[in-house]
């Protein structure tokens, strides 16, 4: 069981130990000078008017309280799918039941205006 | 034991491939952009400007690294390592063979063979958002934060018709492990017809919204909103130099890769040929080879520039040589699989290019609509259908 997965921590040390001994190498090579300006937050050379800390559009919480929701439902679809031969007509029926109470949801969604971004 | 040094020398072998393979894709992306747009491309560093990708390695690594003072340290160092680190490490679950015997020693080809390899494939990639949303925030710049968040929320809303997408292949096959998932597309329909999941399978549907979905998932034209150059500069990275912003650069390619191997691993047939071995599959590879070692005898014997007569010669050489490898009979078992899944993937990158060079950008608001109205919906009703074909064979 183990041994499958072993390759995968032996690419994951690879992934973890390569950009920082990129950024490292990199430390060694690459000059460091000084200067006001470069720390500053960039917006096209004009000089900045407040912080980033401001408000934004709601809708950006909306899609990913949606997301939570409809993703749930996908992650109860995949152990569904992979037995599915077995299941028979009875894997249709509750997959009938379930996304249909999905549909019910999604409809009440658009319905209040949730999917439409203006 | 065995198995520990296995897995070292397979990832010695994989390290150095996918990075020349990142660092190339660059190469070949400028190449094809420029010449769809009547453009030379990279030329100056190197015969055919091939050397450009380390001389650009080499500035990148050269580059002053600076950081503004106003960021949050620990997400900012944070973001680009988790980026690339979870599009890296997604790549290591993909098949690119069968389970093959070198001297006596049985493998599977590829990193890791393990059951759940979809899943893990769509967590990994899943966990991409992470990098993002936390570059464009932590860079405290306004439009960092734009497209962190944009990023963020056009990810995640093409990633519910990409699982269910996904989902409806997977009743045809029957298992989450990527090996099997393309074992489960052998054969041929009539005999003829490759019985992938795109093809005999009849999910070119599912394809279609995968490969929409695949767009969208890795900020690439038209769905490139989170680094739009003409409103937010450069997006959730535009605070970030150096390597740190390499990083970013590299993720994004590695999750191309990523996106591609899917694609070709559970709706083309991952390593199986397109015509039956038995009725001469087995010879496309080699003839591929030579028609291209032919095209580039020919621009040797024409060259358009004196240089070109050793390039163009040597280079045909080579491909000639390696047509020839692919009927050597212990060679072939190796190298057959490993040429029809990278012909594969590769096209399916090819397109990715393609598509930037040709389709303009959507507007924010039309590509949410388009996720939760349009492609919602049809994959869903996609997923339903699927499931009543296969009840309906099956019972």
């Amino acid at each position: 069981m183990l041994e499958g997965y072993l390759p995968l921590f032996v690419f994951l040390v690879l992934c973890i130990a390569f950009p920082l001994a990129a950024l490292l190498v990199g430390k060694a090579l690459r000059p460091s000078v000084f200067a006001p300006a470069k720390l500053e937050s960039y917006e096209c050379g004009i000089e900045a008017v407040g912080g980033a800390r401001g408000r934004y559009s709601v809708r950006f919480y909306l899609v990913a309280i949606l997301f939570v929701i409809f993703d749930v439902e996908t992650v109860f679809l995949f152990p569904w799918a992979v037995r599915y031969k077995q299941l028979g007509w009875f894997g249709v029926a509750e997959a009938l039941v379930f996304l249909g109470i999905l549909v019910v949801g999604y409809v009440w969604a658009y319905k209040k205006g949730a999917l439409e971004w203006v | 034991m065995d198995f520990i040094l296995l897995s070292i020398l397979k990832t010695a072998i994989a390290a150095p491939v996918l990075l020349g393979t990142l660092a190339y894709l660059v190469w070949i992306e400028r190449k094809v952009l420029a010449h769809v747009q009547l453009r030379m491309g990279p030329s100056r560093v190197g015969p055919h400007g091939l050397l450009q990708p380390i001389a650009d390695a080499i500035k990148l690594l050269t580059k002053e690294d600076f950081i503004p003072s106003y960021v949050n340290h620990v997400y900012y160092w944070l973001a680009p390592w988790l980026a690339l680190m979870f599009a890296v490490t997604a790549i290591s679950v993909i098949p690119i063979g069968p389970i093959v015997e070198i001297f006596g020693v049985k493998t599977n080809m590829g990193q890791a063979d393990i059951s759940i390899g979809l899943l893990l494939i769509l967590g990994l990639t899943g966990m991409g958002v992470y990098g993002i949303a936390l570059a464009g925030w932590s860079s405290n710049n306004k439009y960092s934060l734009l497209g962190g968040l944009r990023s963020s929320a056009q990810m995640i809303s093409y990633e519910l018709p990409m699982a269910l997408a996904i989902a409806s292949p997977l009743l045809i096959v029957n298992t989450l492990n990527l090996r099997e998932i393309v074992n489960g597309q052998a054969g041929y329909v009539f005999g003829i017809i490759p019985n992938w999941n795109a093809v005999g399978g009849l999910q070119m549907f599912s394809f279609l919204i995968y490969l929409i979905c695949a767009f969208a998932e890795t900020n690439r034209i038209p769905f490139d909103l989170p680094e739009a150059e003409n409103e937010l500069v450069s997006g959730y990275n535009t605070e970030y130099s150096s390597m740190k912003f390499a990083a970013f650069f590299m993720a994004e390619y590695a999750n191309i890769i990523t996106a591609c191997s899917v694609a070709t691993t559970l709706f083309l047939g991952g390593w199986h040929p397109i015509i039956p071995n038995e009725l001469g599959g087995q010879f496309i590879p080699t003839l591929i080879c030579f028609f291209f070692a032919g095209v580039l005898f020919y621009h040797a014997l024409n060259p358009a520039r004196p240089s070109d007569r050793l390039s163009m010669g040597v280079i045909g050489a080579i491909i000639l040589g390696l047509g020839l490898m692919f009927q050597v009979p212990v060679v072939k078992d190796l190298a057959q699989p490993l040429f029809w899944f990278a012909s594969k993937a590769g096209f399916l990158i090819f397109v990715f290019i393609w598509v930037r060079g040709t389709v303009p950008r959507f507007r924010y608001d039309q590509l949410m609509r388009f996720a939760w109205l349009v492609l919602f919906p049809a994959a869903l009703l996609n997923l339903l259908l699927t499931a009543f074909v296969v009840a309906a064979k099956s019972n």
